[in-house]
């Protein structure tokens, strides 16, 4: 078994593997939608249908898929300075705490310098919550896989006691805070576009959707086209070439985990602001973890980000028409899809380079 | 060298390919039962390989090994160790936070409870050591042992294992010269006892000390092999490094102009708290060539390192253009906006992100230069015409700014760091390995222009393990062993022999 | 007496609490001194979880339910062996997605298969473990002190839980006594001193691996067969994460292990009995901050302001061998 990375041409690089991985990983679902009796191929059906048949399915999809944006871009970033920030989840529960304090101390503001100062404040409290990893990487030697795994249960319990035991709505017994006021949350898609003439269904989709593709083109301008994500790569790539070319590779670990926790802070910027309007318990629901397939496939290039952050929230959106129609097919099947992805795009992706090198070059292969 | 007794090791024909890269070719070693062999040659020359095929670590593409005459296959380091043969890695293969006694039995702990194996080695511990001279704690942790008494533990795992043969990789290059000679007590002991010893070094000294037969390999081949009564560190240092292959690089005579980098009592000390490099002083001046002569590993790494700021010194002082240079003016950033530029002694690890398109790696360094973009910004094509021209310049083939670095060839990706640091009118430029893995054509392409940067005034310090090429190329040659700068040549007036000793820390002229 | 009897009940809640943590811990000890990083103890715990609940439910019996949680944990350890060992992938992703497949598949199946949201039907009678009452309880009752102690703390527990206290002795016997013990302590370190010494690192990685496996598949069928009567999605609740703590803290020996296993669920069982209690002096303490007080001291141990964690030297790196 040769131990040297297998060289693939670079269109097989960056298409075929996410491809071949991605599609294995639905073969695998379809088995075990078969192993529970249903036929897969109904089940995609339904799948597409809820998920892309509709205006309201395709709002709901793209409402996932924001989500999906945000966290893929966070663990992106981090991959690019070889960085592995499983700390998506408890940078957005810290963010949307952030937001929400924002939203209901400075609600006296008007929405026009509101709504940015909350969304700021959601980036500044994801940064914050991922730079402490970082700091202690570059500094301390502690490993963010870690940090970042513990972070996330810390922030878990802080946001359930601040919502019990602090900013809790008074006299509710539920673990949330008050609404905010009208004019600190997002305006919904059907409202802003209904100026135009558009008409759209009521779906949680809102303006967060336009802060998310603009963060897919902040960052491809940061990562491919600034000098900063110049030295993020370097650092990434070759932290020994970053020395010689005289770029800290401590400082760019502390600057590429706060950019990552600021880019999860998004999550909550698109729940919290958007949908909720108030802060709940366990809004990340899964979506940070989410993100690390998302990233993987999207080979950490923000447009295949995008791609992949579409699927996934297609996934989301069919998975939960077609939970209504077949009970016995939940949403978790999104789950196990991401963890197949995961497995086969990342830990196993020695594998299938071979397997597409080897189809590339029959007779060669290996 | 009775003829009677068949040869403890005999290789023939081995040949062993990494990729496209040929470590051995054709390889051919006979080693006398009861005597000790030293095998000589430069980094990369394939010794180590040569005896990781001989342990089993690797596998031979082609050839033959017998041991004591009994044609054997070494498919694994298992099979080593019951053909009778034991190595002591370079890098010692020890588990640190383990007992000796422990690290002396794994692999060989005589059944699946420990307590029985590890008394039995205990025994044979007392043993060894006695009849060694070996004296060691078989319960101390082996981390917390000096490198000398580490690689005590590797000579007896070894000999516990029942090895007749010992292989040592380079014992010496993590030794103070005292433990050296212990060492080479030790060696000389098992030679009494029976063992063959099998010694790899590019330290000719130590041959001369302590061999009773020595073999040369240079590129991956077998060149030399010769009784050590009957040869001299001038002659094994003229087969290391190859006959005189007439080297010629028209120069004019050096317009020799003010000291522009001076160094003074420079000290380096590695993370193991050995001083790598020792005291050293040197003064750089424009328009000259300084080249250092060099056996690899003696200091010219670590000279590289702290001038270019990478690594900083334990002592000594560094002056640039007169002004002394403080802690944090030494980082690699500043010296380069100070005119001080650096082509890397390996340009795959160090000098180039080899991930990269070539263009990208073409503003390594200089990548907060406001002419590749405007504020935080890079612009794409203002990085690749300045790749382009500077590709074009430099003859760099294909000249293709996209293309990722790793595809291009050593020669190409060496003008490509060439190309990104000339360029930058260096006034200072320190140069490693400059044609290391370079082809011939590229060779000569790389010598006039480091010949043209000093007619142009720029001050260069040239590090390569090529006697020859520091010998073409340079104004005044300073020889380096163990760290210290042990003489200085004016370069049209040294010749190989003389070097041959300085750097082998042998000669008696006075610098 | 009031006090022991207090005393004996949280001691006694903190024994139930800590097992799953416990059986965790010591499955990440194997696998991360035999080199190969393991986050994915959570969900090799909550997939045995579940099958032990399906198998012990069908079957009625406990014991063929543990079988189950062992094989299904141990199908997971070789997918993540077969990625970090054989094909030298990332551990960290490799972990990751194994807690994910967990995470789905067994709500997905549940929900499949007995259509309650992912739960399993409830367990009775043999396909529970029961208690078990250790000899001499009678008799030692009127011993003060101890007696108590004896009986409530000690005695009376489910034999998973026995099982785990008997797999830190057998770990720690195992690493320090035998030769399948001290290679693998030395393949996490060194591999390439075992792979020069003539023994398979990857032979000894897989070994450790399967019983990573195994003893998740003890902690996650305790969690379903003998705390609850059943499976409950998610029900490992990051206590896979908490053993990784647990790990850590005990710089990766067994014993310091099982007392960072104890004090956590130690501070679990005293976070519960202080909800809502207000402490004279101090008031009432948020039961947040004991519940994050042990990934706190992680954070804090790795950052080195106490002491000071050293993983295995190799773990989490693929053996390959070196030029």
């Amino acid at each position: 078994m040769s131990a040297a990375p297998i060289e693939l041409p670079r269109w097989a690089d960056t298409a075929l593997v996410p491809v071949v991985s991605v599609a294995a990983a639905l073969l695998v679902a379809g088995l075990v939608v078969l192993g529970i009796g249903e036929s897969p191929l109904e089940a995609t059906a339904l799948l597409l249908k809820g998920s892309l048949g509709s205006l309201e399915g395709l709002g709901f999809t793209l409402y996932y898929a924001t989500n999906f944006v945000f966290t893929g871009l966070a663990v992106a970033v981090a991959f690019h300075a070889g960085l592995f920030n499983i700390g998506g989840e408890g940078q957005a529960t810290v963010a949307g705490i952030f937001a929400a304090l924002a939203c209901l101390w400075l609600a006296p503001l008007p929405g026009i310098l509101l709504v940015p100062l909350a969304i700021l404040a959601a980036a500044a409290g994801g940064a914050v919550w991922a730079f402490i990893p970082g700091y202690l990487q570059a500094m301390r030697g502690s490993h963010v896989v870690i940090t970042t795994i513990m972070f996330n249960f810390i922030a878990a319990t802080l946001i359930v006691y601040l919502l019990v035991e602090v900013i809790g709505k008074p006299g509710s017994m539920q673990p949330e805070t008050a609404d905010f006021a009208k004019h600190a949350t997002l305006t919904p898609m059907h409202q802003l576009l209904a100026p135009f003439g558009l008409k759209l269904p009521t779906t949680p989709l809102n303006s967060a959707f336009l802060l998310a593709l603009a963060a897919l083109v902040a960052v491809w301008l940061l990562i491919y086209r600034s000098r900063l994500g110049y030295a993020i790569r370097t650092v990434g790539a070759n932290p020994r070439a970053a020395a010689y070319a005289g770029i800290s590779p401590a400082k760019i670990t502390m600057v590429a985990m706060a950019l990552s926790g600021a880019l999860a802070g998004g999550l909550a910027v698109n729940e919290v602001m958007g949908v909720q309007h108030r802060l709940v318990l366990d809004f990340t629901a899964g979506y940070g973890f989410v993100g690390i397939a998302v990233a993987l496939m999207g080979r950490g290039h923000p447009v295949g980000v995008g791609l992949a952050a579409l699927l996934f929230g297609a996934l989301y959106q069919g998975g939960a028409e077609l939970s209504f129609d077949k009970p016995t097919i939940t949403r978790e099947m999104v789950v196990v899809i991401g963890g197949v992805v995961i497995l086969f795009a990342g830990a196993l992706e020695g594998l299938f380079r071979r397997l597409v090198a080897g189809t590339l070059r029959p007779g060669r292969g290996g | 060298m009775t003829g009677a007794a068949p040869a403890a090791i005999e290789l023939s024909g081995v040949s062993k390919s990494f990729g496209p890269v040929a470590a051995n070719r054709d390889v051919s070693l006979t080693v006398a039962a009861g005597s000790i062999h030293g095998i000589v040659g430069e980094n990369g020359a394939g010794k180590s390989t040569l005896m990781s095929i001989l342990y089993g670590f690797y596998e031979a593409d082609s050839g033959e090994i017998r041991v004591r005459g009994e044609k054997r296959a070494i498919r694994s380091s298992a099979e080593a160790i019951a053909a009778g043969i034991g190595m002591v890695h370079q890098h010692f293969m020890l588990v640190e936070p383990l007992s000796v006694v422990e690290n002396v039995v794994l692999g060989a702990e005589g059944g699946p409870w420990l307590k029985r194996g590890v008394a039995k080695a205990r025994a044979e511990l007392a043993r060894l050591s006695a009849q060694y001279g070996l004296a060691i704690d078989p319960d101390a942790t082996v981390g917390s042992l000096s490198v000398g008494l580490q690689q005590r533990v590797e000579i007896l795992k070894a000999l516990y294992r029942g090895a007749d043969v010992l292989i040592l990789d380079e014992p010496t290059a993590v030794l103070t010269p005292a433990e050296a000679d212990q060492l080479f007590e030790l060696l000389r002991a098992l030679k009494a006892q029976g063992k063959t010893v099998i010694l790899i070094t590019h330290k000719l000294r130590e041959i001369m000390a302590v061999t009773d037969w020595v073999s040369v390999m240079r590129r991956g081949e077998m060149v030399a092999h010769v009784e050590t009564a009957r040869t001299s560190p001038a002659e094994l240092a003229e087969a290391m490094v190859g006959r005189r292959v007439l080297l010629r690089v028209e120069k004019a005579p050096r317009k020799r102009g003010a000291p522009v980098l001076e160094a003074a009592g420079l000290s380096v000390v590695d993370g193991r708290g050995h001083e790598t490099l020792r005291d050293a002083s040197l003064t750089l001046h424009a328009g000259e060539i300084v080249g250092i002569a060099g056996v690899a590993g003696n200091g010219q790494s670590e000279l590289l390192d702290v001038l270019a700021g990478l690594v900083q010194p334990a002592r000594g002082v560094i002056r640039l253009d007169g002004k002394i240079l403080n802690a944090a003016d030494r980082n690699p950033a500043n010296l380069r906006r100070l005119g001080l530029m650096h082509i890397p002694e390996d340009r795959q690890k160090t000098g180039l992100v080899t991930a990269f398109a070539a263009a990208e790696n073409m503003i390594l360094g200089y990548h907060d230069d406001p002419a590749f973009g405007p504020g935080p910004l890079l612009s794409p094509a203002a990085v690749r015409n300045h790749a382009l021209s500077g590709m074009q310049a430099y003859d760099v083939r294909p000249a293709d700014p996209a293309l990722k670095t790793a595809k291009f060839s050593g020669g190409n990706q060496q003008k490509i760091v060439l190309a990104r640091e000339i360029e930058r009118a260096p006034k200072v430029l320190l140069v490693g390995q400059p044609t290391r893995g370079v082809d011939i054509g590229a060779i000569e392409f790389i010598h006039r222009r480091l010949i043209a940067l000093r007619d142009a005034g720029v001050a260069i310090l040239l590090v390569s393990v090529e006697l020859e090429e520091v010998m073409a190329l340079s104004d005044r040659i300073l020889a380096l062993c163990g760290g210290r700068i042990t003489g200085e040549r004016v370069a049209d007036e040294a010749d190989e022999r003389d070097l041959g000793l300085l750097m082998a820390g042998v000669s008696e002229r006075a610098a | 007496m009031e006090i022991v009897q207090t005393l004996a009940v949280i001691l006694d809640s903190t024994i139930r609490l800590s097992v799953p943590l416990l059986c965790a811990a010591m499955a990440g000890l194997w696998s991360e001194r035999a080199g190969v990083v393991d986050i994915g103890l959570e969900g090799k715990m909550l997939i045995a979880a579940f099958a032990s609940a399906v198998i012990a439910y069908k079957t009625g019996s406990a014991w063929a339910g543990l079988g189950a949680g062992i094989a299904a944990s141990v199908a997971l350890s070789l997918v993540h062996g077969f990625a970090a060992i054989t094909w030298r992938g990332n551990q960290i992703v490799s972990g990751v997605a194994i807690n994910m497949l967990a995470a789905g598949l067994t709500v997905i199946l549940g929900n499949a298969w007995y259509g309650q949201g992912g739960r399993t039907p409830p367990l009775e009678g043999a396909a529970r473990f029961g208690e078990i009452e250790l000899p001499l309880v009678e008799t030692l009752k009127s011993v003060p002190v101890l007696g108590p102690l004896y009986d409530i703390a000690v005695s009376g527990h489910a034999a998973p839980v026995y099982l785990a206290l008997l797999c830190v002795v057998l770990t720690a016997l195992v690493l320090k006594h035998t030769r399948f013990g001290l290679r693998l302590r030395a393949v996490g370190e060194n591999p390439a001193a075992v792979d020069t010494a003539g023994v398979s690192v990857a032979g000894l990685r897989y070994a450790a691996v399967i019983i990573c496996g195994a003893l998740c598949g003890l902690g996650g069928t305790y969690l379903a067969v003998s705390q609850s009567a059943g499976f409950l999605p998610q029900m490992t609740a990051g206590k896979g994460f908490i053993a990784l703590a647990a790990v850590i803290f005990a710089n990766w020996r067994p014993w310091p292990a099982l007392f960072a296993c104890l004090l956590f669920g130690l501070l679990d069982a005293i976070a519960i009995r202080l909800q809502g209690v207000a402490l004279p002096g101090i008031g009432q303490v948020p039961v947040q901050a004991i519940q994050a007080l042990p990934y706190v001291m992680t954070v804090v141990l790795l950052a080195g302001f106490i002491g000071k964690a050293v993983p295995p030297k190799a773990s989490g790196l693929p053996y390959v061998k070196e030029r």
